[in-house]
């Protein structure tokens, strides 16, 4: 049977960590972090994943202070984290854009030797001036640069990991690109794993691309099993023209579950859960998101605005834009009059939705079935609550799926590589 | 000066590259036996070694009083990025970071980055202190209280409690806000050499401890008059400075005896002055340039770290305890409070009185 891989990330700065609820602890201490991460170890997950953030985002020009706001730098968690784990894998989101290659492969190398063979990088890139305005590279770079520079900066960083061969000696590397001209020595041995994992975290033409011919697992979010099994089928198929074969790619989606003693509770708390993650304030923030517009007059609790998006608008900073903001107005308006539906219950019904709901037996279920049918090989689960909000899952849904023969139940190797079932990359020296 | 101003000594834990955790762990943990203020571990893109920060990442929840301080370059490194960096290392070791700044001056590692060419070092030394001026800044930029988590309104944060740091340097610019939180200790503690000329002006601007290579005790008594002077034309309070004299020693196998010709002191090797000789002989060194005022404390670089540390602690460290010279234990659980430096006020927040406005 097809096992499935099963990630933890850490929830922060996004719109469906409920801060709010009593049980919320620190976004920031580290005993929060040593709480999930200890966590996802005891439930044998693959990996612990961080997500990034290197500018605090804004709206209306001013900044956002509904959701969750800061977090500690990645890197540096993981490799404290590192201490306190043995066997779980440790994902660090870095930026490609904001960061150099030599500085950033000898700090990725350094937490794959102190985690012996446990490290991991979310491949990352930005083309925003506004994030820009906090880095010397500033904001110059264009988005059809992105990927190209991404894709660069994978490449270089493996030409810095295998400058050392596996036997411990060093040589010198030149790397001569569109994007990067360096050369010299690296200082940090080839490390356990070779070259720690890399993810990818993008749906857009060019990131699946990238992704299938460069990453070891791409981050997802396909809700639906329709969605994810064509999803799963178009980035599996891109493989072959890179000389690489379908195992050698890990589609994870990011999902969210809610447990209940029965389905039925499970769709009570999920609905709760709803009205948590989307405050009256919130809702009326998602509207003008959308509508491009200042509605802080609007009544959350009353009818949608008569008037129309402004389409040119840039009233967000910081976040993903909504592509097509009149076709949502139409959409969410449409949604609204049928049901008769207030602006608040219409963001609720319009922008979350959490993926898997039921009782433990629903959850494994429907888990294994997403997995046995090729809608995804495994799944970043994003918990509403920090710092408890994996324990349910491990106490009540994992044990399903060790006894299905779904997941592991012990880690059979040490390195997340083994985890994953991936193998080393072949020196190239 | 005052006889009860406390000795500091802290220890470099770096030597031969190793790049597992297990070595780091255990030589912190042998400094924090001997209720060293911290540990340093050296760092530079320029020779085999790994990152410092996250090395010392990995120590920090494996030891609990420490101080841990690794060297970060400046010159090919972004600001924001130290800034978060070092105040997640703040936060993961619940207020024992500190950071050494330090800049590359080499072509060599240069060409590593190829963004710039190799600059002068005093070029590279205002920029360091840029550097450090622009994490302070950041550091600042949120109020401690900026969390609210304020139920009834839905905010998460106060955002006028945030704020814009703006800065413009001469080779970087930063807009800020910082990503991490104001830290712990408020502003996790900044270190820097100051011996050579172009490091000696942001040293006595910005660092919180300054350590100096000098033969003599009144070579380093001048110097640390000199670093007080150039703390007091800044505004800030010399007596928030603590100089260290930095020491490279090789206790080697002598027990008592220093090395022949060598009786008079220490002698200028590196990046260093070396002292060779026995642990009861450092500590007699210890103690008399301290007691002459010569420094607030030593920075001690064991030639040979599991060996020299060993006996640092175990002989050095137990003599100068004996004597009531060093502390027996940390009264505090932050680096700033075994320094003795206060948590700083944040430069943004409007005084405000517990009634909330000023």
């Amino acid at each position: 049977m097809k096992q499935m891989h099963l990630a933890a990330h850490f929830p922060g700065v996004n719109s469906t960590t409920v801060w709010a609820d009593p049980r919320s602890r620190s976004q920031i201490d580290f005993t929060s972090f040593e709480h999930l991460a200890r966590t996802a170890e005891r439930g044998k997950f693959d990996f612990f994943f961080l997500a990034e953030g290197l500018r605090l985002r804004e709206h209306n020009g001013r900044i956002h202070d509904l959701d969750v706001v800061g977090r500690p730098e990645s890197l540096t968690v993981l490799n404290a984290l590192a201490a306190v784990t043995e066997r779980l894998g440790l994902a660090a989101t870095v930026n490609a854009t904001f960061n150099e290659p030599y500085e950033l492969a000898r700090r990725l190398a350094t937490l794959d030797h102190l985690s012996a063979g446990r490290a991991a990088w979310n491949v990352v890139t930005s083309s925003d001036a506004f994030t820009g305005e906090n880095f010397r590279r500033g904001g110059y770079l264009d988005r059809a640069d992105r990927y190209t520079r991404a894709a660069e900066f994978v490449s270089t960083a493996r030409e810095l990991w295998d400058s050392w061969a596996p036997d411990g000696t060093s040589r010198p590397f030149a790397h001569s690109g569109r994007h990067f001209e360096i050369s010299g020595e690296f200082t940090v041995p080839r490390s356990p794993q070779g070259h720690p994992v890399v993810i990818q975290a993008g749906d857009s033409d060019e990131g699946r691309e990238f992704a299938a011919s460069t990453a070891d697992v791409i981050f997802t979010r396909h809700g639906t099993l329709e969605a994810g099994r064509a999803f799963y089928a178009d980035v599996k198929a891109r493989l072959a023209k890179y000389g690489r074969q379908p195992d050698d790619l890990r589609i994870m989606p990011g999902v969210t579950v809610v447990v209940g003693d029965t389905d039925a509770d499970a769709e009570q708390d999920a609905a709760e859960i709803r009205r948590l993650q989307v405050s009256p304030q919130n809702a009326i923030l998602a509207l003008e998101q959308v509508w491009g517009r200042d509605l802080s007059s609007y009544d959350p609790d009353g009818p949608l605005p008569a008037v129309d998006p402004d389409p040119g608008s840039s009233i967000v900073q910081g976040r993903v834009r909504v592509a097509d903001p009149l076709g949502v107005a139409a959409k969410w308006r449409a949604l609204s009059e049928s049901k008769g539906l207030s602006i608040r219950e219409t963001v609720i019904e319009s922008t979350v939705r959490q993926s898997f709901i039921g009782s433990p037996e629903t959850v494994a279920a429907d888990l294994e079935k997403f997995v046995a049918t090729d809608a995804a090989d495994g799944f970043i689960l994003v918990p509403h609550l920090t710092p408890g909000g994996l324990d349910d899952f491990v106490d009540r849904v994992v044990p399903l799926l060790q006894e299905r023969g779904a997941f592991r139940s012990e880690y059979t190797g040490s390195t997340l590589r083994s985890h994953l079932g991936l193998a080393e990359p072949v020196w190239k020296g | 000066m005052s006889a009860t101003r406390p000795l500091h000594l802290a220890a470099e834990i770096g030597g031969p590259p190793r790049y597992d955790a297990a070595s780091h762990v255990a030589l912190a943990r042998l400094a924090e036996g001997g209720a060293l203020d911290f540990v340093t571990l050296g760092d530079s893109f320029a020779r085999p070694g790994p990152d410092a920060l996250a090395v010392l990442a990995r120590v920090a929840p494996a030891t609990s009083r420490i101080g841990l301080v690794p060297t970060v370059t400046t010159t090919h490194t972004e600001p924001f990025h130290i800034s978060s960096a070092v105040a997640t290392l703040d936060w993961v070791s619940g207020g024992r970071a500190g950071w050494q700044a330090d800049v590359s001056t080499t072509e060599a590692e240069a060409r590593l980055f190829g963004r710039r060419p190799a600059a002068p070092a005093s070029a590279l030394w205002q920029e360091a202190g840029e550097a450090a001026d622009a994490g302070a800044r950041l550091w600042d930029s949120w109020e401690d209280d900026a969390e609210v988590r304020d139920a009834a309104t839905g905010r998460f944060i106060d955002r006028d409690k945030l704020h814009y740091v703006d800065f413009e340097g001469s080779t970087f610019s930063v807009r800020g806000p910082a990503i991490v939180p104001r830290p712990p200790q408020g502003r996790p503690v900044t270190v820097i050499d100051g011996t050579s000329g172009p490091a000696r002006e942001p040293a006595a601007r910005y660092a919180d401890v300054v350590h100096v290579r000098a033969t003599s005790p009144e070579q380093a008594a001048s110097l640390r008059d000199d670093l007080r002077r150039g703390a007091a034309a800044h505004g800030r309070d010399p007596d928030s400075l603590r100089v260290l004299v930095a020491l490279t020693v090789d206790l080697g196998d002598a027990e008592t005896a220093p090395e022949p010709g060598l009786e008079s002191g220490p002698q200028l090797a590196g990046r260093g002055t070396y002292f060779r000789g026995g642990p009861v002989d450092l500590a007699e060194l210890i103690t008399q340039w301290y007691q002459g005022g010569a420094a607030d404390g030593f920075h001690l670089t064991p030639i040979t770290p599991e060996r020299d540390l060993e006996r640092i602690v175990n002989g050095t460290v137990a003599l100068l305890q004996h004597r009531s010279l060093f502390r027996t234990f940390y009264p505090g659980g932050t680096l700033r409070e075994h320094l003795g430096l206060g948590r700083p006020a944040n430069r943004y927040a409007p005084a405000r009185t517990p009634e909330g406005t000023s």
